[in-house]
């Protein structure tokens, strides 16, 4: 009787240890997860912000402006121009 | 447990303190005592565990629970192609609890460098008698770090939300904008209010001594963002017209103008441009003219533009056949006591010479055939009078007046457009009629997929036949001889028509003008139908031909290109024969221009 006791007093506290620990990982895991999770939602602030910067930097008047001022392009003549047919050319 | 064993058990029993002999009521008291104060401890937990529990379970939650709100942020809008139009980015707004606030001029010093405010200003801010006070709003995020780590006490920060608009005043009346608190007030941002919208999530969380969270409590109520728009408009081609439309108007010293670009096939708003326009960015000192969405929201008379329709309809109940003539000579038509007069007199025209030249006493002659009744169900057909069900904010329906109240004059008129109104988005939609096979396509301002079946079925209205004809007709209008030979566009067939109209100013018919153009191309199998519409020109000329002729042929040949549409005209270097020549010309001398062609 007295061993059997004295068992169930040490499994009680092994498991209670045991509850603490995890407990404690949990935690430990929880907040990591919360980090990253934080870093997704500011990756996603940058991903945004950088989407602006390019839409700003690709705007039509600014590539037609380099285009024709710094690069010196112009659109060809009609007369220039040829069409060949895409027979044949799966698109 | 205790067991008695051997003889030495009784001194348990032998203690001398048992043997004294006290009054049995010493012990009752005791026992009374005891049991009292067992009863005020069961008393008080009761009153604890079950009476105030719910205050008490709050006052312990308050300790250490929050609720957290997860933001969402508002859906993008974007071009057919996903070029972003608007789109929010996360700002920091400073707050202060002045009360909670005592700073050393060190501290007032720093927190007003970082806020980039003057510190008097800053102080008065904080000297207020008010609970709660921004600082600043829409900071941007590195300055609400910058704040933060000041940590001083009093001051918090909030997470709101801009909206950007990286193509400014190409697309501002298309876009429209958002007020502070996320809504939509103009344009698609208030049209797709609804979709655009974010919903907020919550969370419920513990929080140790450290402010970290240690554990999520409860249900998470994820956030919602809001939806993505794909608009049917075509970055590059908007940029086209805004850029063709601009020009124009400072060329002719106009006051306003508009500029819509629809694909004939699918009835998509490919582009829709207006001018004066604004920066939605920087909304200050915005007057209603720059805010005015002309092409959707203005109607004015069209003028000639309207003749195609009334003679398409001579034409589809068999009054008139193409060439049919009609004496437009002296140029002069009489209708009750009013006179229809024509800019340049002509002779005996044919109905397509009509077009062509467009002649006001030749349309007045040919309307004069239909009974006001027929008229008017074609202007109803072709969606005159009736709002395009785009769902876009502050579009007008026009006015056709109903056909019972119509005198001969005015039918005459009508026929030639004038009398009537109409916004440049119907104009342009009707015109989808001689595009297409007869049939007229209702507009859409989002992206439909490739293949999609349109939203709703197009609506028939004239036969095929009088649609070959009219385009017919309307390809001669810009050829030499027409009214507009300036909105040719080289290696393209392109079919069209003026308009040059009156203003009405006190009821009177002003010296002012709108001129206008509406047309298609290729005119062998139509892609797109552009009008532009140019209000009070006053430079050395104002005939539609002249002013919004060339804005349609710089912004037709420029979205044809950007297309890929293939050229339909004929050309002689173009027959199959000197095709083949060229391409083998090109095909001896492989090695001397490669690049050349990348170049385009």
């Amino acid at each position: 009787m007295a061993r059997l006791n004295l068992f169930l007093l040490v499994a009680v506290v092994v498991c209670a240890l045991g509850v603490v620990t995890s407990q404690h990982k949990a935690r430990k895991l929880f907040q990591a997860l919360e980090g990253e999770q934080e870093k997704a939602r500011q990756l996603e602030v940058e991903y945004g912000q950088l989407q602006l910067e390019l839409s700003t930097w690709a705007t039509s008047p600014r590539i037609e402006k380099i285009a024709r001022e710094k690069l010196r392009m112009r659109t060809p003549e009609a007369s220039k121009i040829m069409t060949a047919n895409a027979r044949g050319v799966t698109p | 447990m205790m067991r008695f064993n051997g003889p030495r058990a009784h001194k348990f029993a032998e203690s001398p303190v048992l043997k004294l002999r006290f009054p049995a009521w010493r012990s009752r008291l005791m026992a009374l005592l005891i049991l009292g104060s067992f009863a005020i401890l069961i008393g008080r937990s009761f009153y604890l565990q079950v009476l105030n529990n719910d205050f008490l379970q709050e006052k312990g939650d308050s300790r250490y629970r929050r609720e957290l709100e997860i933001s969402a942020s508002r859906g993008r809008i974007v071009d057919r192609h996903g070029d972003v139009l608007a789109i929010s980015t996360p700002m920091k707004s400073v707050w202060a609890i002045p009360a909670d606030v005592q700073l050393s001029p060190q501290q007032l010093k720093q927190l007003a460098a970082a806020l980039e405010m003057d510190a008097k200003e800053l102080s008065r801010k904080l000297a207020s008698d008010k609970s709660f006070v921004f600082l600043r709003r829409q900071l941007p995020p590195d300055v609400g770090e910058q704040v933060a780590a000041l940590r001083l006490p009093g001051i918090g920060q909030d997470k709101e939300y801009r909206r950007y608009y990286p193509s400014g005043e190409m697309t501002a009346h298309m876009v429209g904008f958002t007020g502070v608190d996320n809504k939509g007030l103009e344009g698609v941002e208030l049209a797709f209010q609804a979709q655009l919208l974010g919903h907020a999530g919550s969370r419920t969380v513990i929080k140790d001594r450290r402010g970290q969270i240690v554990e999520d409590v409860g249900s998470v109520k994820s956030p919602q963002d809001g939806k993505d728009i794909h608009l049917a408009l075509d970055a590059k081609i908007q940029y086209l017209a805004y850029s063709q439309l601009k020009q124009a108007i400072i060329d002719n010293k106009a006051k306003a103008g508009g500029a819509i670009v629809l694909d004939a096939k699918t009835g998509e708003i490919l582009a829709l441009a207006n001018w004066p326009t604004y920066n939605p960015n920087n909304r200050e000192r915005l007057s209603g003219a720059q805010l005015r969405n002309r092409a959707l929201t203005d109607t004015f008379e069209p003028g000639s533009t309207l003749k195609p329709f009334a003679v398409a309809q001579a034409l589809e109940a068999g009054k008139v056949r193409f060439d049919t003539v009609i004496d437009t000579a002296p140029g002069r038509l009489t209708i009750g006591s009013a006179t229809i007069s024509d800019a340049h007199p002509h002779g005996a025209l044919t109905v397509a010479q009509v077009i062509q030249k467009s002649s006001n006493v030749g349309t007045a002659k040919i309307a004069a055939m239909l009974t006001p009744l027929q008229m008017w169900d074609m202007f109803e057909a072709v969606g005159f009078g009736q709002v395009s069900r785009l769902g876009f904010p502050g579009e007008v329906s026009g006015r056709v007046r109903p056909w019972k109240s119509w005198r001969p004059i005015e039918q005459a008129t009508m026929a030639y457009g004038h009398g009537i109104s109409v916004s440049l988005l119907q104009l342009a939609r009707a015109y989808s009629v001689f595009a297409r096979e007869g049939d007229m396509v209702p507009l859409t301002l989002t992206r439909l997929e490739a293949n999609e079946a349109l939203p709703l079925a197009p609506t028939p209205v004239f036969s095929q036949q009088t649609v070959r004809e009219m385009r017919a007709m309307l390809e001669m209008a810009v050829q030499p001889g027409g009214t507009a030979p300036k909105a040719q566009i080289p290696g393209y067939r392109v079919a069209g028509k003026t308009g040059t109209a009156y203003k009405i100013e006190g009821g009177q018919y002003a010296k002012k003008y709108v001129a206008s153009f509406v047309g298609f191309a290729p005119a062998s199998d139509p892609r797109l139908i552009i009008a532009v519409m140019i209000d009070e020109p006053r430079g050395a000329q104002h005939y539609g031909g002249d002013v919004a002729g060339p804005v349609f042929a710089g912004l037709m040949s420029g979205a044809l290109r950007t297309l890929g549409i293939a050229p339909d005209a004929p050309r002689p270097e173009s027959t199959v024969a000197g095709m083949q020549v060229a391409l083998r010309a090109d095909a001896q001398v492989p090695a001397k221009k490669p690049a050349g062609k990348g170049k385009l």
